[in-house]
Formats: C-alpha cells, sequence, structure tokens
C-alpha cells in the first residue's frame, strides 16, 4: 500500500487536483481510499457528488466509543473510498487535535489493515502545516510520499517551501520522502521553468504540469471530477497522465528547503520583471 | 455530612463528571516507568502535571517519586516542545544518570500536536542519548481513557522499543504485570518461582517502590525489570498479561512485533481468579502445581468456610479500575456476598460483559457501569437508594463511608491515608485471605461497636 499525502497552500486546489488525480487511478483498477484532513470536509465532495458524508469527528461526539469503519467510510466514483475528518466550527476548538484524533481513531479502527486491500491512501491536508496536528499525515507509519501542489504565485511558492521544512522534520525521523511539486497553473508567466526551476533547487521534481482549464470548474459545479463528467475532454487527460506519473514516480527525496532570498531571488530571475 | 447535597434521584446525565473514579493517563504512564531498573520517569508538559502525578504516587507508595518535565512555558506552547525535550534529554543524562528515560505526553504536548518519536530520532542522531542508554516513549493524552490507559500506553512503549526477536527462543513466559502494588508483583514472581516456572516479569516496581531503609539514599532503587529482561521478550515461548485493561495492547504487539503468542488473564484476586492463574501459568510454563500453593489454597478455603457467616448476603459497592474490580466483584459473588453497585471511571465495553456474567444470575438486581459518566456521584447516589454493607474503593471514598455510616475497606488507587497496601499482597491465595481479613475486620469492628452492652460478642 502506497500512502500519499497531498499538501499546499490554502486555495491552490488541493482538494480538486487529489481528487481527480484519484478519480484517475480508480480507472486504472487501483483500489484507493481519501482521508480528508480539513476541517471544511469538502476534499471528498467531487468523488461523492456532494457534501455527503458525516466526519469522523462528528460520528465519534454523536456515537461515543461505539464508532465502526463503515460509520466514517463512504463509497464513491467507482468504489473509491472517502473518509472526512471534519473538525470544529470555524473560530472555536483545536482542529489540529481533531486530525490526530480521527487519524489515530481510522488506525484502531483498521481502516489501513491489510484485509481491506488498498493501493493507495490519499490524505489530503489543509493549507500549510499550520500546527503539529496537521502534520500528523507525515508522522511515522502515515504517508511515506508527499507532493505539494503550487502555482508560479509567489505565496504559494512560499508555502511549499515552508511545508519542505516540514517535510525535513519529519523525513529524519522516519520514512516520509518529497515525491514532487504539481504544478497547478494560475498562467502566470513563465510559470512552467519556474516551478522546474524551484523543484530542482528543491531536490525534486515538478512532477506534472496541470494546465488551467474551466472544464475542471464546469466539472466541480457539478459535483464531479473532470474525469468523471467528460472523459474525453483533454483537462481529464492531464489528470491521468499525473497519475500515471505518481504511479510510476521513483524518485522521492529529503527536500533542501531555499533560504528566503534565494526564493526571492528565483521569482526575479522567472518572474513579471524578466 | 460533606456529600450532603447529593440525592438519590438519579438524573440522566450526557456531559457531567461528579468525584470520578479515574485519574491522569500520565500516572499511570509513570507508574509503569517506574518498574524498569535505573528509569527516570519525563512529563513532556507543563510543571504542574509533573507535581501531581508525582505527588500523588509519593503520597500512595509513601516513597520518593522521582520524574523529570520539560517545563512548558506559553513559549513552548506556541513553537512546540521540542527544544524543550532535547535539553532535558541533555540534562538528565548528564545530572541524573539514569539508564534510560521513558518519556510520556501530556495533555498540552498532545493538543499542540508534538511529535515525541520524530523529537526523540532528532536526540539520538545529535548524540544526545549517551551510548548504551535508552530514552522510549508513549502518548498519554488525559482525555481519552484513564490513568489504566496511560499504564498500558507506557507497556506498549516498552515493548515496541525494546522487545526484539533473534529466532532462538529463551523458554521463558512473560509475565506482563498489570496495575497491581509492588508487593503483589512480589507475590506473583514468589508463586511462579513456586511453581518453578522460567519467567521474566514486565514491569516490575517492587524493591523500587516498596524499598527498605537502610540509611542509604539511592536515587534507582535495585529493583523492577533490566533493559537485558525487556529486550528478551522478544525471544519468549509465551506472554501471559495480567489484567486485560493494562497488558492486552504490549501483549499484542510482542505477538505482532515477535511471534510471541499471548494469553490474557485476571489479576489473581481471590480463589477462581488465582486458580485460574495458575493453571495458565501451569500450562504455558509447562510446570506441575506444588503441594505448598495447593496447601495455600486450603488455608483460604478454610478461612472462607470459618467464616462464611459473617459474609453471607452482605451488599457491597465498589468502584476503581476494571482489572481489578472484576475478580474482586467474582470473589464477592463466590464469598455469598452481594456486590450490588459497580463503578468505573475506565471505558471499555467489556466491562459490562464481564460483569453480566458474574453477576447475572447470582446478584440479579446488581447496578454497575463504566466509562465518562460512572462517577462517584453514581455510586453515592445508589447508595441513598438502598444502603449497601461496605464500601470498597480508594481513598476518596471515605466522603460517603463516613456520611452513610458505611465499613469502609480501602483498595485500589489512590490511597492516601492509610499504610500497608503497597506491602501486604491482596494476590495469590494468600492475597485472598488478606482481603478477607479486611473486609471481615470492617464488618465485625461494625458489629461490636453496634451491639448493646448485654449483646457484645468475645467470640466471634
Amino acid at each position: 500500500m502506497r500512502k500519499v499525502a497531498i499538501y499546499g497552500k490554502g486555495g491552490i486546489g488541493k482538494s480538486t487536483t487529489t481528487q481527480n488525480t484519484v478519480a484517475g487511478l480508480v480507472e486504472m483498477g487501483k483500489k484507493v481510499m481519501v482521508v480528508g484532513c480539513d476541517p471544511k470536509a469538502d476534499s471528498t465532495r467531487l468523488l461523492l457528488g456532494g457534501l455527503a458524508q458525516k466526519t469522523v469527528l462528528d460520528t465519534l461526539r454523536e456515537e461515543g466509543e461505539d464508532v465502526e469503519l463503515d460509520d466514517v467510510v463512504k463509497s464513491g466514483f467507482k468504489g473509491v473510498r472517502c473518509v472526512e475528518s471534519g473538525g470544529p466550527e470555524p473560530g472555536v476548538g483545536c482542529a489540529g487535535r481533531g486530525i490526530i484524533t480521527s487519524v489515530n481513531l481510522l488506525e484502531q479502527l483498521g481502516a489501513y489493515d491489510e484485509s481491506q486491500e488498498i493501493d493507495y491512501v490519499f490524505y489530503d491536508v489543509l493549507g500549510d502545516v499550520v500546527c503539529g496536528g496537521f502534520a500528523m499525515p507525515m508522522r511515522e507509519g502515515k504517508a511515506q510520499e508527499i507532493y505539494i501542489v503550487c502555482s508560479g504565485e509567489m505565496m504559494a511558492m512560499y508555502a511549499a517551501n515552508n511545508i519542505c521544512k516540514g517535510i525535513v522534520k519529519f523525513a529524519e525521523a522516519g520514512d516520509v520522502k518529497l515525491g514532487g511539486l504539481i504544478c497547478n497553473s494560475r498562467k502566470v508567466d513563465n510559470e512552467f521553468q519556474m516551478i522546474e526551476e524551484l523543484a530542482r533547487r528543491l531536490g525534486t521534481q515538478m512532477i506534472h504540469f496541470v494546465p488551467r482549464d474551466n472544464m475542471v470548474q464546469r466539472a466541480e459545479i457539478n459535483r464531479k471530477t473532470v474525469i468523471e463528467y467528460d472523459p474525453t475532454h483533454p483537462q481529464a487527460d492531464e489528470y491521468r497522465q499525473l497519475c500515471r506519473k505518481i504511479d510510476e514516480n521513483k524518485m522521492f527525496v529529503i527536500p533542501k528547503p531555499l533560504a528566503i532570498e534565494e526564493l526571492e531571488e528565483l521569482l526575479i530571475n522567472y518572474g513579471i520583471l524578466n | 455530612m460533606l456529600l450532603r447535597h447529593t440525592t438519590d434521584k438519579v438524573i440522566d446525565r450526557q456531559a457531567l463528571t461528579i468525584n470520578p473514579a479515574k485519574t491522569c493517563q500520565p500516572i499511570g504512564a509513570m507508574y509503569a516507568a517506574l518498574g524498569i531498573q535505573g528509569c527516570l520517569p519525563h512529563s513532556h508538559g507543563s510543571q504542574g502535571c509533573c507535581s501531581y502525578h508525582r505527588s500523588t504516587l509519593t503520597r500512595h507508595y509513601k516513597e520518593p517519586v522521582m520524574a523529570s518535565t520539560s517545563s512548558f512555558t506559553e513559549g513552548s506552547s506556541v513553537f512546540g516542545g521540542q527544544s524543550n525535550l532535547l535539553q532535558a534529554i541533555e540534562t538528565i543524562f548528564s545530572t541524573y544518570d539514569p539508564e534510560i528515560i521513558a518519556v510520556h505526553s501530556t495533555c498540552l504536548s498532545e493538543t499542540i500536536g508534538d511529535d515525541l518519536n520524530q523529537i526523540l530520532t532528532k536526540a539520538r542522531e545529535e548524540g544526545k542519548v549517551p551510548k548504551g542508554k535508552h530514552v522510549i516513549h508513549c502518548n498519554t493524552p488525559s482525555y481519552v481513557g484513564s490513568h489504566v490507559t496511560g499504564y498500558a500506553n507506557m507497556l506498549l512503549g516498552m515493548t515496541s522499543y525494546f522487545a526484539q526477536h533473534t529466532g532462538i527462543s529463551n523458554y521463558q513466559v512473560n509475565l506482563i504485570s498489570g496495575w497491581i502494588e509492588p508487593c503483589d508483583m512480589r507475590e506473583i514472581k514468589r508463586i511462579a518461582k513456586k511453581m518453578q516456572a522460567n519467567t521474566m516479569m514486565f514491569p516490575d516496581t517492587s524493591g523500587i517502590l516498596d524499598g527498605p531503609l537502610n540509611g542509604k539514599y539511592t536515587f534507582y532503587p535495585k529493583g523492577g525489570t533490566t533493559i537485558e529482561e525487556l529486550i528478551s521478550a522478544g525471544d519468549a515461548k509465551f506472554s501471559l498479561g495480567i489484567g486485560q485493561w493494562a497488558t492486552e495492547e504490549a501483549a499484542k504487539k510482542l505477538e505482532y512485533k515477535c511471534k510471541v503468542k499471548y494469553d490474557i488473564c485476571d489479576v489473581p484476586i481471590g480463589l477462581q481468579a488465582t486458580d485460574r492463574f495458575i493453571t495458565a501459568l501451569s500450562r504455558y510454563a509447562n510446570v506441575k502445581v506444588p503441594q505448598s500453593l495447593t496447601n495455600e489454597r486450603g488455608r483460604l478455603l478454610d478461612m472462607i468456610a470459618d467464616m462464611h457467616s459473617y459474609l453471607y448476603g452482605k451488599r457491597v459497592a465498589l468502584y476503581g479500575d476494571p482489572d481489578w474490580l472484576i475478580p474482586m466483584t467474582e470473589f464477592l459473588v463466590m464469598l455469598d456476598m452481594k456486590p450490588v453497585y459497580i463503578v468505573s471511571g475506565t471505558p471499555g465495553k467489556l466491562f459490562e460483559s464481564r460483569m453480566k456474567e458474574i453477576l447475572g444470575e447470582k446478584v440479579p438486581e446488581a447496578k454497575f457501569k463504566n466509562g465518562e459518566t460512572a462517577d462517584m456521584f453514581l455510586l453515592h447516589q445508589w447508595i441513598k437508594q438502598e444502603k449497601v454493607d461496605l464500601l470498597i474503593g480508594n481513598t476518596y471514598g471515605k466522603y460517603i463511608a463516613r456520611d452513610e455510616d458505611i465499613p469502609f475497606v480501602r483498595y485500589g488507587f489512590p490511597i492516601l491515608d492509610r499504610v500497608g497496601h503497597s506491602y501486604f499482597p491482596t494476590v495469590g491465595y494468600h492475597g485472598g485471605m488478606r482481603i478477607l481479613e479486611k473486609i471481615l475486620g470492617a464488618l465485625m469492628d461494625r458489629i461490636d461497636r453496634d451491639a448493646p452492652e448485654e449483646k457484645l460478642e468475645l467470640v466471634m
């Protein structure tokens, strides 16, 4: 079983990219589980055709000890197994602790047991690694490979670099490695070259460049992944390529985060000033 | 009448716990860690946690309990406790020189998401752990489970870190000790020795928390399970866990990691649980039960037969931890007493099914509950509804015993106001006699107290 976590700046398209990639993998016949680690609980919307999922933490709150795996795992597009951690409403409680609790519970319930015969687990994690809880999927025995979704915008690259700092810390203690950057294009000038260069300096690769296409938004409004909504569309093939590259990926590294000056220099050399 | 506001009307509560029948996870982790030779428990959190846990253990065992803390400040809570723990490890090894540090987390460090495994790996890589010394850890958030969970988690930490499977069996049986007194651990080892069973007990607080006073203070008394013994657990032919709640996770880990098969038995309290323990040990260690043990059993039986009339039909209320409540209830039923009310703050579904099995036909009127809302307030309310003749539990029961004027036998953890519990075992057949003596003493003192002058019996 390969355990994958997707990180990236808030709003960069992690959930969309994850779900489309997962759709590609299940299309290839893989058995996949998606664990949404975002209190908003919208990491599985496209796979389930709407926000239909009761979260692990809601279930725990209502049922107490008696939670069973079937209460929190829902079957989506082509049998993909969907779980949402959930969490408190904005402004109260501790969302990070929520992630810790729910990932622990899933382990206890045997969600990752060999008997489940899962090929892939995807953790879709909220925004930056803001506190210890959001690093939970990187802890030992959890995700082994991380992909960072980013774009050529400065803040997205800044966040990617920050996430790499988190990865270094956990990579030294466990077996987590960076698998690459996924560029979710925002049509920034020189974006392709800039992210390739960022990846190179981080010691990793840009595993795929996902072009911007309104088809993604159209499918999203219809609560579907592109692969489900319009399987013949060129954008669907982009996601298929991404998932094939992830499936065949052999390059797993401990990243070398950049100093902030170096990051700014990169933006100047490749960015709009050029 | 300190608890005079308690009424007999039970209202279904969802969120409120009053006078919980449990305490914090780290206390259990700390107690378990003290069962390793040369071990300094370390609390990764604020100072207050460590002080409370140390003082409660000190008051119960009447021995100085040492433990260190990461001393979290406002800053550590914001930035994570890594630098505090790294510094602590360095200071502890250079100043206090233990063989091993056993780190447990606290509510605060758990909530901010400190990853102990990652921090300790870093400490090892940075050379902060001297060669031949060890640092182990477990996670103990107190908002999950109880002190028993913390004890179980530390045992899990010991097996995960130490147990090694070399493929060459050492033919020993691991005795994984549940949360019992140091003298109880000593007694179980005595029984195993009498049976000539090849056993290794972990953890083992005997000699550490019931050490002799000899005029010389030692920071790390010469008792406890050694690191070599903990490593050897992986080559054992079998593990016997004593107490489901405290030991099953560790036993499971040993099976998963080192292929050592396991069985779980109850803490050998009373006749039947001791019978089962001895039978199990005799089977797994492939040894005979010596006549001397059968004689011990006979003495307990004799005492029961002699005093049966004082015990028959007496209503008892108990509270504490499932691992001792279950065999104790079974023992009381066997004595023809009526354990009618039982609560435990420690969750776990098995409690209900075991209690049903033990009480179902014999004491159909019994009420029992465990988990968050099974507190001493509820127990007191039940007692108000219909009185009992005896109360068994830790020191916190003295308020109920006084208000309701009920004979009280102290048992469990913590006992802060009496001595003896850490010295006189209550496990095994001899231990059963000790329990009987305590129960009979309490009941007969009451008869004497209440007897009119002309009815005061000389012979009882």
